[in-house]
C-alpha cells in the first residue's frame, strides 16, 4: 500500500525545511453522515519527525486539525541525503511510518 | 609532630573526598529519578487538554499555568476564512528557548487544536491547517524559558468546518 505520508525535506546547508502532507480523514466526531448518524472520531493524535535518532519535531493533534493534514517546520542541521523518519498514530491505534531523504 | 599533622590532613582529605562522593552519588540518584518522569511527561499525548472545552481550561490542562500576551509571538491567520474546514494558520516567534507552540480555537467544541513540541535546534515556527466551527478567536501559545506567551486573532468564518 502506498504510504499515507508525503514529505518534502530540503536542506539549505544550515537549516532543513520540512513540509508534510498526510492522508487521513481527521473525523472530529461532531459531524453527521447522510443518515444523520454521528461519524465517530478518527484522527491522528501524534506525529513525530526523527533525524539521526533524535526527535526534531513532535505534533500532538486534536480533532480540529483539517482533513489530510499539512504541517511545515524547520530544524538546524540535516544534510542532503540524510534520512528523516516520519511516523503517526491515531486514536484507533492505526499508524504509518515512512523514511524520506533530505534533498 | 609531622606524622600527627600528616595523619590529620589525610583523614580530613578522606572525609572531604567521602562527602564529595556522597554528594555526587546523591545527585546521580536524583537526576536518574527525575529524568524518566520528565521523558514520560514529554512523550505522552495530552488527552485531558484536548478534551477540555474552553481555551482557558485547555491551556491550564496542558501547561498548568496562564499565558501573558506578547508582541513577540507572531500569529498569521486570515481575517476571513471562506471555508472553516481548512484555515491556514502559522505561528513564529523571536523569543528564545522555545520548547512548545500550541494553537487554540476558542469557539470550537474542544478549544485545543494542536500542540507542537520544539526540541533544541528546531526553529520556533510552525504552519498548519485547522478546522473552525464558526467565527472565533485563534490563540497561539508559545512556551519559552518555562513561561507562556500568547497572541490572539479573530478569524471570521463564512462556512463552518464542523459539518453544521
Amino acid at each position: 500500500m502506498a504510504s499515507t505520508i508525503r514529505v518534502r525535506a530540503t536542506s539549505s546547508g544550515e537549516v532543513t525545511e520540512v513540509q508534510a502532507l498526510i492522508q487521513h480523514p481527521m473525523d472530529s466526531g461532531f459531524v453527521k453522515d447522510a443518515k444523520g448518524d454521528l461519524i465517530p472520531p478518527h484522527f491522528i493524535q501524534q506525529l513525530t519527525f526523527e533525524h539521526a535518532g533524535k526527535a526534531v519535531f513532535v505534533a500532538d493533534w486534536g480533532t480540529a486539525v483539517s482533513k489530510d493534514p499539512y504541517v511545515k517546520f524547520s530544524f538546524k542541521g540535516g544534510n542532503k541525503g540524510d534520512d528523516l523518519k516520519i511516523s503517526w498514530i491515531d486514536n484507533k491505534g492505526e499508524s504509518d511510518t515512512t523514511t524520506a531523504k533530505i534533498q | 609532630m609531622f606524622n600527627i599533622e600528616d595523619g590529620f590532613a589525610t583523614t580530613r582529605r578522606r572525609i572531604l573526598k567521602g562527602a564529595v562522593t556522597a554528594a555526587l552519588v546523591g545527585l546521580g540518584h536524583l537526576s536518574w529519578r527525575i529524568a524518566p518522569a520528565l521523558a514520560a511527561a514529554g512523550d505522552k499525548y495530552p488527552e485531558e487538554a484536548f478534551k477540555a472545552k474552553g481555551d482557558a481550561d485547555a491551556i491550564k490542562a496542558l501547561y498548568g499555568k496562564t499565558a501573558e500576551p506578547s508582541d513577540k509571538v507572531n500569529l498569521d491567520a486570515p481575517e476571513i476564512a471562506e471555508n472553516g474546514a481548512v484555515v491556514p494558520i502559522s505561528v513564529s516567534t523571536t523569543l528564545a528557548d522555545v520548547t512548545s507552540i500550541s494553537l487554540l480555537v476558542s469557539e470550537n467544541p474542544n478549544a485545543l487544536a494542536a500542540s507542537y513540541r520544539i526540541p533544541a535546534g528546531t526553529m520556533p515556527s510552525v504552519a498548519n491547517r485547522l478546522k473552525m466551527a464558526k467565527t472565533s478567536n485563534v490563540i497561539a501559545i508559545v512556551e519559552a524559558g518555562g513561561k507562556l506567551f500568547s497572541a490572539t486573532k479573530e478569524v471570521k468564518v463564512t462556512v463552518g468546518g464542523c459539518g453544521g
